[in-house]
């Protein structure tokens, strides 16, 4: 049939595209379209997050037990090295401690996992990538969205503990909600922005631990900052406690921990909280949707 | 063809037209088959701007394709091992970047197959769902089929199979339901990378019925396979490639005659 003359003859190919209504195959949408595409795909990353969720501890015998027993022993771990061996409480009584150091653990293991399942969300996914459409983004959100789902199971632990060393429920507790939701926004932006690096460099995957870690003993994860630096000039501290991660941590303990009061945060901390969370979002996403047509590329 | 004006256009409306398609992978440290620390180390440090002396190596897989697919066709892909035919249906869907050139498309063209959402971990159930998901399906959709593809993949003849771990599955019964949700939506452009040799004789009769179908439906379909058979029976016109190069393209018969001769059969 294509041999048959036809008015078509002699178009180019991008003539013959336009004629038809034809468009590039593979071309990246605008942004407004793009934000609509993935909202249109939001059953998928929920189920593709408690999949991977649940495919995690599918072989192990106590199966699902897991979610809350890793979590536990890790904070067992910390508490060891950094209780008992070292000392980091500084004054603080057990009582605030134990929970503040687990509550820090829990929040920057948050942070951490999200940036690290980030990084490989796309080079550690090209199967996926080279098979099927869908707005790449999926799949960094699917991923933090997991270790969200991971961190509501460390909650219970944490509540635990909190409860444990006497600190009940109270009004204060509700703000967990907000601190969570600006803490996902931070750590989502963050990881579209690793992907999209970590799509082009593979090896920043092997360098992220070091990084990661640089700055677990640098946001105060086992020791409170103010009393750390106590005697330092008060723009050091300062620095410190406006860190994203400080902030986070804080203000989940000051949510939770009675003895832990408002003047362990630095002046504004809501404030610089959802300026965090809105700027790495918002850039992130838009960083990494300028490269949409080119994830999977070998 | 009740829409196109006959005055106009003879042929039925394209679908898929590429142009001077180029597509090049880039492999990491593969110069070298030792162990490769030098190399990377003078891939960091080197200056020069070519490519190779950094120690990545290219591979031209596809080498400036053209054709225009219209509606209406079945279009088979043929050609030896490595001659560029599946990254040529990846880049038609879009899903790997062309070096150079352009792919134009009408709709959205899918890749019949889900395998790389599917989670071994996962009871048969949930992987319907999470490939249904996958491929875009709503969570409506993925209910109202999900007796179907459960009926059609023939998981549960020998039992209640689909609530078990997909990794205690024979290797049969995985590909089969594999092939039961990728087939479950429909495409405006179809493109089945060997697909049909799939489990078992009864099933394999069952998909075909589903293939065949699944044309119906769809504007257009490409259909890779070594299985000249196959090609015979489904496709009206054939694309060979040879070492990413459009070597012929047209009529079925008359491309695999000369295919033939050239593989030696």
């Amino acid at each position: 049939m294509t041999t048959v003359p036809s008015p078509d003859e002699g178009l180019t190919a991008a003539g013959l595209a336009a004629k038809y209504g034809l468009a590039v195959s593979g071309a990246r949408p605008s942004l407004a379209e793009y934000v609509r595409q993935l909202w249109g795909r939001r059953h998928f990353i929920l189920a593709f997050s408690q999949a991977k969720l649940t495919a995690q501890y599918s072989q192990a015998k106590l199966g699902q037990l897991w979610q809350v027993a890793t979590p536990l022993l890790n904070a067992a771990v910390y508490y060891f090295i950094f209780g008992v061996i070292l000392h980091a409480s500084r004054g603080m009584s057990p009582d605030v401690y134990i929970p503040f150091l687990v509550t820090g653990v829990f929040v920057f293991t948050f942070t951490q996992s999200s940036v690290m399942t980030g990084v490989r969300a796309i080079s550690g996914n090209l199967g996926l990538v080279r098979a099927l459409h869908f707005p790449r983004a999926a799949l960094p959100v699917s991923f933090s969205l997991q270790q969200l789902q991971q961190l509501l199971f460390s909650m219970i632990v944490m509540f635990i503990v909190t409860i444990a060393f006497g600190s009940y429920p109270g009004p204060s507790w509700l703000l967990i909600v907000p601190v969570l939701v600006l803490q996902f926004l931070f750590n989502t932006g963050l990881a579209l922005i690793v992907a999209r690096l970590g799509a082009k460099t593979p090896d920043l995957a092997q360098l992220m631990p070091f990084v990661l870690r640089t700055w677990m003993y640098a946001s105060g994860v086992m020791f409170s900052i103010s009393k750390m630096m106590a005697g330092r000039p008060e723009w050091v501290v300062r620095m410190l406690q406006v860190n994203p991660a400080a902030v986070y941590m804080d203000l989940m303990r000051f949510a939770l921990i009675d003895g832990y009061d408002a003047s362990n945060l630095p002046p504004h901390v809501w404030a610089i909280a959802l300026f965090w969370a809105l700027v790495v979002f918002a850039g992130g996403f838009v960083y990494f949707w300028k490269a949409e047509e080119r994830y999977g590329r070998g | 063809m009740a829409d196109t004006n006959s005055q106009e256009t003879p042929d039925p409306r394209p679908t898929v037209i590429a142009d001077e398609l180029h597509i090049v992978y880039r492999v990491n440290g593969a110069r070298t088959g030792r162990g490769s620390a030098t190399a990377a180390l003078s891939r960091i440090l080197g200056r020069g701007s070519d490519d190779g002396e950094r120690g990545v190596r290219k591979v031209h897989a596809v080498r400036g394709v053209s054709f225009v697919a219209r509606r209406g066709e079945a279009i088979g892909l043929i050609g030896s091992n490595g001659s560029g035919k599946s990254t040529l249906l990846r880049a038609i869907a879009g899903l790997l970047p062309a070096e150079s050139g352009r792919v134009y498309t009408d709709g959205q063209p899918s890749l019949l197959g889900v395998n790389a959402a599917l989670m071994n971990d996962l009871t048969g159930e949930r992987n319907v769902i999470l490939g249904g998901l996958a491929m875009g399906m709503s969570r409506e959709q993925v209910k109202e089929r999900y007796q179907d593809i459960v009926d059609f993949s023939g998981i549960n003849e020998k039992g209640d199979f689909i609530t078990l771990p997909m990794r205690t599955y024979s290797s049969g019964m995985a590909a089969r339901l594999r092939f039961s949700i990728a087939a479950a939506k429909d495409h405006d452009v179809l493109m089945i990378d060997e697909a049909l040799a799939t489990g078992d004789r009864k099933f394999q009769k069952r998909s075909e019925a589903r293939i065949r179908e699944l044309r119906k439906e769809a504007g257009t379909v490409f259909l890779v396979s070594h299985n000249n058979k196959s090609i015979r029976d489904t496709c009206d016109r054939v694309l060979w490639l040879e070492r990413g190069e459009l070597r012929m393209d047209g009529p079925t018969e008359e491309v695999l005659k000369e295919y033939e001769k050239f593989a030696g059969k």
